[in-house]
């Protein structure tokens, strides 16, 4: 059935410049240069954006959710990594 | 080059509204009708991706058919409006060249439509941009952008049908045995485009068909499809000589206007 | 000291997720039953935006002015844009497009009942942005919130992108409303047409609802079919009134103690039997759609084809 199904991607829109591309959403194309020119088509419509990423889906690979604790929860007690975390006389400026 | 062939005919220009008023009006009937055509694709693409982008040049070509409508009627200056120009002129009156007339049959046929058209409004825009008619070159200057991707569009589509499967090719090839010979009209001036182009409101076509043919050149390279070698170009349209087609169009098209005469929508 | 802290199953972390308005995303750990309904329901929704295409896009052809053109063309372009994005978003559950396409194409999934009923004058097309939109809207803005991210996310698109069909709807009925004796009676016309099966949009009543619990449960659904409904009447009957035009109900009625309007009986029997296949353009709608995918299969096909011999071209270039 899936003989002319074409290959998912994934979309990254940098809605300004300055800005990070950001995902947007999939959509389906036979190739990459189709899959730029329809997300122009389907997620630029409205100024949304000025330049476009496309990544084939099956080329990302995420971090597995079962793995969230021991991946992310260590970072929770490094608050010395945050400015907040010391303490700078009011008579200090620019720092 | 071109710029000083033009120089003194911007006042030429001006004080012919009655020679440029018929070509501004053939300009937007063209890309009504394209836009007419695209549109009866909406929701039967064959696949939503492509839907979609049919339904962004078509509504390219509206709003570029809008400006030039608005365009004609300020320059006819009767008090009539963009729908009074498309709604309420027949057939016969219709100045669109055939090929955008004919109707979309498989997507090969629409895809090789617009190949067509497309190459030649582009490169048509691309020197109107720069002309002495300071509101074509307005209109122009917007539209290029719009007419650079659908070019771009059209010609991979028809690389991909003609490098593609035996079947694509298949319908490409029926393609071009029923719509190459609209292709010439294109690029055959009328009496009055001649007259615009002497005095230098039109480019020469001729000056359009060098890069027109390159490009071609290579689309078809790249397709794998031998260039078609019939030169016959069937004219008419331009000068209101239609296909039975645009007759059963423009009673869709005009049948609310024709029905309810005179109300606001 | 001895816990008795209880271990808690997957789903019960999975709802209590949920019950903290915590988003689930495509790979975390979910019921089959949550996969399986929000699969259900987002392809439902997706199914519906593309089948809804057809009613509206019978009209693009034949729009009265070219501004009302390339409004029509580009709202019916949004809703193709909107069946997109929420295919996208089920995809995430591990389904494809073309199988939930060949679903619907099968009769197995349905879509909203109201692209069954057809588009007879311009009117339809002021009644289908005011009313139907209108509906949908109130269906689709608590579903921004949805529990499930991807689904939530594309509400949003849809959403932002949905808040100008309404008001064109209504600008149509507007100018209709303004203008000649028979743009009146055109509005009014398509106003009784198209009132009942809009208050069908919300499903059935809530007593013959059974799903129903169970979705707000997950939060993949906010408020009932009867509430929604409810809001929708209150919504729209002031809106007629302005317009200078009448409900088809002579129930409808303003009741002081509830502060809403009581509205009559939706036919159920019509509404059941549109459900079942019998309205009138069912069997169009759903060939329309067939037939498109049919013959884009070539298509398609070629498009695969191409990029399969130009990326072995270049493999052999490298």
């Amino acid at each position: 059935m899936n003989q002319s199904e074409w290959p998912l991607w994934e979309v990254f829109i940098r809605s300004k410049q300055g800005l990070d591309h950001k995902h947007v959403g999939s959509l389906h194309a036979a190739d990459a240069t189709m899959a730029v020119q329809n997300a122009r088509d389907v997620y630029t419509r409205r100024l949304e954006g000025v330049s476009i990423w496309v990544v084939e889906s099956k080329h990302i690979h995420a971090s597995n959710p079962d793995d969230a604790d021991a991946f992310f929860d260590p970072a929770a007690d490094k608050v010395y990594r945050h400015p907040t975390f010391y303490e700078v006389p009011d008579s200090i400026k620019h720092m | 080059m071109l710029t000083q062939d033009l120089s003194g005919t911007k006042a030429a220009a001006a004080t012919e509204p009655s020679l440029l008023f018929p070509y501004v009006l053939q300009l937007a009937d063209t890309s009504l009708i394209l836009a007419h055509r695209l549109s009866e694709w909406c929701g039967h693409g064959p696949i939503l991706e492509q839907d979609l982008a049919m339904a962004n040049i078509a509504l390219d070509l509206l709003g570029e058919a809008r400006s030039y409508y608005q365009y004609a009627a300020e320059l006819e200056g009767q008090g009539r409006t963009e729908d009074d120009l498309a709604y309420l002129r027949s057939a016969v009156e219709y100045r669109n060249p055939l090929l955008v007339e004919q109707p979309n049959g498989d997507f090969a046929h629409t895809i090789l439509r617009q190949f067509l058209f497309d190459n030649f409004h582009y490169h048509l825009l691309r020197k109107l941009k720069d002309g002495p008619d300071a509101q074509l070159a307005a209109i122009a200057e917007k539209s290029v952008k719009e007419a650079a991707y659908h070019l771009k569009w059209s010609s991979e589509w028809v690389i991909r049908l003609g490098d593609g499967t035996d079947e694509s090719r298949k319908r490409l090839d029926k393609a071009i045995a029923t719509l190459w010979r609209f292709a010439g009209e294109l690029t055959t001036p009328t009496a009055a485009e001649t007259a615009l182009q002497e005095i230098g409101v039109l480019p020469d076509y001729a000056t359009l068909l060098p890069e027109m043919q390159a490009h071609t050149e290579h689309v078809f390279a790249e397709a794998n499809v031998p260039l078609p070698t019939a030169v016959f170009a069937q004219l008419g349209g331009k000068t209101g000589r239609h296909s039975e087609h645009l007759g059963y169009l423009l009673s869709e098209l005009q049948y609310m206007q024709r029905t309810y005469p005179g109300l606001t929508w | 000291m001895e816990t008795l802290e209880k271990v808690l199953t997957p789903e019960e972390q999975f709802q209590a997720r949920i019950d903290a308005d915590i988003r689930i995303e495509p790979k975390d750990w979910m019921p089959d039953a949550y996969r399986k309904t929000l699969i259900r329901q987002i392809s439902q929704h997706a199914h519906s935006e593309l089948v809804g295409m057809l009613p509206e896009g019978n009209w693009i052809t034949r729009a009265p002015s070219l501004k009302r053109k390339s409004i029509l063309l580009a709202k019916v372009q949004d809703e193709a844009g909107h069946g997109l994005y929420l295919y996208s978003a089920a995809e995430t559950l591990g389904t494809t497009r073309d199988q939930m396409l060949a679903d619907l194409h099968s009769g197995k999934a349905k879509y909203s009942s109201i692209f069954n009923y057809p588009t007879l004058s311009w009117a339809d097309m002021g009644c289908v942005g005011w009313l139907v939109d209108g509906a949908a809207i109130l269906n689709q803005v608590p579903l921004c919130r949805t529990s499930y991210g991807p689904y939530a996310r594309a509400m949003v698109r849809v959403c932002k992108e949905e808040s100008f069909h309404q008001r064109q709807g209504f600008e149509i009925m507007q100018t209709l409303c303004e203008g000649a004796p028979e743009q009146k009676a055109m509005a009014q016309e398509a106003l009784n047409r198209w009132w009942w099966p809009t208050l069908m949009m919300f499903g059935p009543k809530d007593e013959d609802s059974p799903n129903t619990a169970q979705s707000m449960n997950w939060r993949i659904k906010r408020f009932t079919n009867d509430e929604l409904r409810q809001k929708f009447v209150d919504m729209m009957v002031p809106q007629a009134e302005f317009l200078g035009l009448t409900v088809p109900d002579e129930k409808v009625k303003w009741n002081e103690e509830r502060q809403a309007y009581d509205f009559g009986e939706v036919n159920w029997d019509e509404f059941w039997s549109v459900v079942k296949g019998n309205g009138l353009c069912n069997h169009e709608r759903l060939q329309a759609r067939v037939q498109a995918h049919e013959e884009g299969a070539w298509v398609r096909e070629a498009a695969n084809a191409h990029a399969a011999k130009r990326a072995a071209r270049e493999a052999v270039a490298a």
